[in-house]
Order: C-alpha cells, then sequence, then structure tokens
C-alpha cells in the first residue's frame, strides 16, 4: 500500500466514526432525514462565506456552513408548527431550496474557483492527500485527515460527556424536560454537531457518502444490539468496516471511491438485516417455521386426546383422515405425523394413532395455555 | 389565602404540596384550562377526572413545569414549580416513549436518579443502588437485565414506577398508570401509591375509571376545562358534581349510600352536546 493509499483510508475511517455517533441519536430520534437536508444546505453557507471571505480555507466557512445547518432543522420545524405542513414534507421543501440557492450562486459567481457541484455530492477523496496541512514549514499529514480527527474528537467528547443528556433527551424528552435538561437544548446542540460533522466531511467525502454513514451504520448496528453504548461502539466499527471495504471495491473497480463507500454501508446494512441474530430476517422465518410445526403437532395432539377411546375412535384416529379433520394437505399431515413419531408423542396401534405419555402432557400443556 | 384554608383542611400540614392558582393554559387561544385553582395537601393519594379533553394532562404538565400558563401560577411546597423539580416525579403516559429504544429495565430506572445527579456527572454505584432497590418495590427484580421492548404493557408500567421511585419525590404526578394493564397489576400499583402516602408522600393521578375512585383514592379533583370540584372523596365525589363535570354522559355514578343515585338514567342522557 502506497501513503496516499493508507492516507484516504485513514481520512475515511476517521470519517466514518465521527458520523457515525450523531448519527445513532439521529436514528434513534427518527430523524434521519435531517441528515440529508444538512449535509445538503450547507453548501449555501459555504457559499455565502466564500463570498464574504474569498478563501477557500477560511474557517468562517465551516462556521457559516454549521450555522447554515442549524438554520434549516429550524425552518423545518417552524413549517411544520404552522400546522399545515407534515415534517416529512417540510424537509423535501427547505434543503432543496437552500442548496439550489448555493448551487446557483457557484455558477453564475464562482465560475473559476474550486467549488463545483459533482465535487460537493461525492466529495474529491482520491485528491485528499495532496492537500497537505504545513504548520512552520512542516507537512504534517492530509488537511483532510486533522479536519476530520479534530471532529471525531469533538464528537466522541460530547458523545461521553453528554451521554446520559442524550439518552434521556431521546428517550423520554417529558422526563428530560421535567428534571430540568432542557431537551431542546440537548436537541439543537446535536444538530448542531450533525451540522459541523457534515461540514468536515463535505469537502472530503461529499454529501452523499456523509448521509450514508450517518444513517447507515447506526441503523445497522440498532439491529445487532439492545444497548445503547454498543450501539454507538457498533456503528462506529461498521462504518470502518464500510470505508476500507469501499475503498478497495473502488480499487478493484476503478471507481467512485465515495461511491462504493456508500454501498458498503447499504451492504453492512442488508447483511445485518437478513443475519441479525434477535431480529434478522434469517431468523425471524426459521422462528415462524419452527412455531409451525410445533403449533401442527399441538393441533395433532389435542385432537387424539379428544376423540381417543371414544366412538369415533376408529375414524378420528386414522392418519389418512387427517387431512379431512385437521384441513391439512395430505402430505403434510403425512409429515406432522411422522415428526410426532419421530418426538415420542404418538405411536401407532393397529393401524390407529395413539398418544404416548409425551403426547398426553403436549396435548394438556396446550390447552391450558 | 388558599394557603390558610389549606392549613386548616389538614392540621399539621403547613404548606399544600401544590397550590394552584388562577391557572389557564391555551393552545392556539383555544383555552384548555380556565382559571383553575387548586390546593392539594401533603400526604394524600388524589385521582384526577374529568371527561376527554377535559384538561387533565395539561394540568399535570402545568405542576410540571412543562408547559407555560397563560395566567396563573404554581407552586409546589410553597415555591414556584421550577424551582422544585426535584420534589416532583413524573410517570408519564406509557405510550409517551419508544420502547424500542436500545436499553434495559435497570437503566430505564437509573433515569430516576438524574436529576439529582445534574448535568455531566455519570450515576455511580449509588444511583444503581438506588434503582435496584426501586426495581424490587415493583417486583421487577427478575427482568433488571432485560431489554424494554420485551416487556408486557403492566411490566413497562412498573418500570415508569419505579423510575418515580427511584427518584425519591415528595410529589408524584402519574399520567393514566392503570392504562392497558391487567387486574393483577393494577392492585399492585395502587398498593405501591397507598404505601407513598403512607409514607407522606403526595400523589396525584389522573384516572379514568370513576368506579374505582372511591376505592383507591382519598382525594378527587373533578376537571372540564375548568375545576369543577376539588376534595375529599366523600365530600366532593357526588352525583351532581359528575353531572357537572360530564354532563350527561356520566356512565357511572357515584354509590352514595344516601343519596342513591339511579344508575339507569345515567348511559346516554343528553348525548353529546
Amino acid at each position: 500500500m502506497t501513503a496516499p493509499q493508507l492516507e484516504i483510508q485513514a481520512i475515511a475511517v476517521v470519517t466514518a466514526i465521527a458520523c457515525a455517533m450523531p448519527g445513532v441519536f439521529l436514528v434513534l430520534r427518527r430523524m434521519a432525514m435531517l441528515s440529508d437536508a444538512i449535509s445538503h444546505s450547507i453548501l449555501l453557507g459555504i457559499v455565502l462565506a466564500f463570498f464574504a471571505t474569498r478563501d477557500l480555507t477560511s474557517p468562517w466557512l465551516v462556521f457559516a456552513a454549521a450555522v447554515t445547518g442549524v438554520a434549516t432543522v429550524s425552518l423545518v420545524e417552524l413549517l411544520q408548527r404552522t400546522g399545515r405542513v407534515r415534517e416529512d414534507a417540510a424537509i423535501g421543501l427547505v434543503f432543496p431550496a437552500l442548496f439550489s440557492a448555493g448551487v446557483i450562486l457557484i455558477s453564475r459567481h464562482a465560475g473559476g474557483v474550486h467549488l463545483d457541484t459533482d465535487a460537493v455530492l461525492m466529495g474529491e477523496l482520491a485528491f485528499a492527500p495532496f492537500d497537505r496541512l504545513v504548520v512552520a514549514g512542516r507537512d504534517v499529514g492530509p488537511r483532510a485527515l486533522w479536519m476530520m480527527g479534530g471532529i471525531l474528537a469533538l464528537n466522541g467528547l460530547l458523545t461521553a460527556v453528554f451521554h446520559k443528556e442524550l439518552k434521556l433527551a431521546t428517550f423520554d424528552a417529558g422526563l428530560a424536560a421535567a428534571l430540568g435538561f432542557a431537551p431542546a437544548a440537548v436537541h439543537y446542540g446535536l444538530m448542531s454537531v450533525v451540522s459541523l460533522t457534515a461540514v468536515g466531511a463535505f469537502d472530503a467525502v461529499g454529501a452523499i457518502l456523509v448521509v450514508a454513514l450517518m444513517i447507515g451504520p447506526p441503523a445497522a448496528a440498532y439491529l445487532l444490539t439492545d444497548r445503547l453504548s454498543a450501539m454507538i461502539g457498533l456503528s462506529a466499527l461498521l462504518g470502518a468496516v464500510a470505508a476500507v471495504a469501499g475503498y478497495w471495491v473502488a480499487h478493484a473497480l476503478d471507481a467512485s471511491l465515495a461511491g462504493c463507500m456508500a454501498v458498503m454501508t447499504g451492504a453492512l446494512f442488508a447483511l445485518a438485516l437478513l443475519l441479525a441474530p434477535e431480529r434478522g430476517l434469517l431468523v425471524a422465518a426459521r422462528r415462524r417455521q419452527r412455531q409451525r410445526w410445533d403449533f401442527a403437532l399441538a393441533m395433532l395432539a389435542i385432537h387424539l386426546a379428544q376423540h381417543e377411546g371414544q366412538p369415533d375412535e376408529h375414524v378420528e384416529c386414522l392418519p389418512d383422515h387427517l387431512s379431512d379433520h385437521l384441513r391439512w394437505a395430505p402430505d403434510f399431515a403425512a409429515r406432522v405425523v411422522d415428526l410426532a413419531r419421530r418426538r415420542d408423542l404418538v405411536v401407532e396401534r393397529a393401524g390407529l394413532l395413539a398418544l404416548t405419555e409425551a403426547g398426553r402432557d403436549l396435548a394438556r400443556a396446550a390447552m391450558v395455555r | 389565602m388558599n394557603r390558610a384554608i389549606a392549613a386548616a383542611e389538614r392540621p399539621g400540614a403547613a404548606t399544600p404540596a401544590i397550590e394552584v392558582s388562577d391557572l389557564t393554559v391555551a393552545y392556539r387561544e383555544r383555552p384548555v384550562l380556565w382559571d383553575v385553582d387548586l390546593s392539594v395537601p401533603s400526604g394524600i393519594l388524589m385521582a384526577i377526572v374529568g371527561p376527554n379533553g377535559a384538561g387533565k394532562t395539561t394540568l399535570m404538565k402545568a405542576i410540571l413545569g412543562l408547559i407555560r400558563p397563560a395566567a396563573g401560577r404554581v407552586l409546589v411546597h410553597g415555591r414556584p414549580g421550577g424551582e422544585q423539580r426535584r420534589l416532583v416525579a413524573y410517570v408519564p403516559q406509557r405510550g409517551s416513549v419508544d420502547w424500542d429504544f436500545p436499553t434495559t429495565v435497570l437503566d430505564v430506572v437509573t433515569m430516576g436518579t438524574y436529576g439529582a445527579l445534574g448535568w455531566v456527572r455519570r450515576p455511580g454505584r449509588r444511583e444503581r443502588e438506588r434503582a435496584l432497590a426501586a426495581i424490587a418495590k415493583v417486583g421487577m427484580q427478575d427482568f433488571v437485565g432485560r431489554q424494554i421492548s420485551q416487556l408486557s404493557g403492566g411490566q413497562q408500567q412498573r418500570v415508569f414506577l419505579a423510575r418515580a421511585l427511584a427518584q425519591d419525590a415528595q410529589v408524584f404526578c402519574m399520567d393514566e398508570p392503570f392504562q392497558g394493564v391487567d387486574a393483577r397489576t393494577e392492585r399492585a400499583i395502587v398498593a405501591l401509591l397507598q404505601d407513598l402516602r403512607a409514607a407522606g408522600r403526595t400523589v396525584v393521578v389522573v384516572h379514568h375509571d370513576l368506579q374505582t375512585v372511591p376505592e383507591y383514592f382519598d382525594w378527587v379533583t373533578l376537571l372540564n376545562v375548568r375545576r369543577i370540584a376539588s376534595g375529599p372523596v366523600a365530600d366532593v365525589f357526588t352525583e351532581r358534581n359528575l353531572r357537572l363535570a360530564y354532563g350527561g354522559r356520566v356512565a357511572f355514578l357515584a354509590r352514595d349510600p344516601g343519596s342513591g343515585p339511579d344508575p339507569a338514567t345515567s348511559e346516554g342522557g343528553r348525548g353529546r352536546a
């Protein structure tokens, strides 16, 4: 691996972990789409601050972008509060307008500058290693790595320090307010962090990957654990895996880095959805299958228990008649009887099915439940 | 003035636990509570009853300082509610939170101790022990590490109650704690509330089932945007007051041995206004 390759992956991993932390709370608060809104509308802030400073590296760009992100959230809430527009529509109204205003401003006034709309959406991760941070004449590494490293440190610190407040305000805003924890302040604090993270990641990885990294790994982690701190840790890990895997896929396919990484977050989520130990679709399907057989066995046991020793025993307990009486297809009935025999629930006596002691217990247990 | 009245009613209880005066709350200029006065003495178990939209939950939220009234004020143990947050524990309606949240019973109950911790400080062993003691009080000790979505409705309600107990408050405000719980859990919760009262705490419950008011509570407030009546159940839980609160829609009338209301006339009545 060459040094630039390593640096690109390091930037992507650091970005992924930085995004995962606020992402967990966005997902839990059902505000995932706000990350989409924020990561796009900050473009307007960046452009406006650029016109004011004429300097693409000015810290004012970051500040203005973060303010635009929070303003986006306020605008969405304002629209919602009119009672005329629902939240999803409010988001869909606000961010395309702000984003497009940014795009128009760039195309009208910033033709010759390094600010173009493709880079905004997909970033320029491949070029990130060429933009070096030079301190006192010494090259200390890619600027993006320092930028995202700083944001990662900030996010990690805030998530650790305000863990309790974030958890309470997310789980039960009413109690948070009653205990004096100002859930509105926590909300806007979180939105500021999301904005700042989006701004920092924007230049390197683009808006699409920011959304993918904020939502994909936490959504996957949500399926894999039922502890909040484990969910944060897992999200960071999954984000990092998606970043590295995406890098090598892009390398092999000679395709967009940010695009492949975003696809990998989707792939990891799909894997979690299928294979999660408790909530995965496969486990659920197998559980349903098992319940179906258990239910069929219980039905058989109850049926036999009802008719054992009765005058109609010779009809009702005949294996071939089960499909009539229990509305089972003949081959399904045969498989149920077979399974019941293997589990020692029934035996065949003189051509009739008879319950064993275990079978009678099952029928009794099934009926009292 | 109200304070003097309350003190006269309950010798020994100097200041009422909750004192609401001239409280008006409006959503978008539509009044939900009109000029409500209320004095709740310390150490009682009180039901707030009234028809849907009477402002029961709103009154509770105003007591908790969760909404800003258009007029009036709320005192808790003699001081503005906002300054007394730690004295008041809140049990919201069970449906108000996301039970799929990745957290455990112990974690949720520990949240009750957050108020005493304040910002940033993390719960430690003392908070954990308080939470475990509260969990034991509601009989959920076998579920400490359980993810909260795996609990039944009654168990979730008991977890909420344990969270309020862990808060170690003087005043407990509960919004329909019996909603969707089975009869056994309801009895267990009532027993706990009566224990709290015996320990000198004040318990205010938004309640729906008029039948059980005389059995469970010793104090009742009838509400329908205005305060209809408030006082000991024996004095104010009368047919007349219920009619005033519910209009003709009372499905149940108080079984006052003396006044002997006729239940047959109660249902349907005048219908919706």
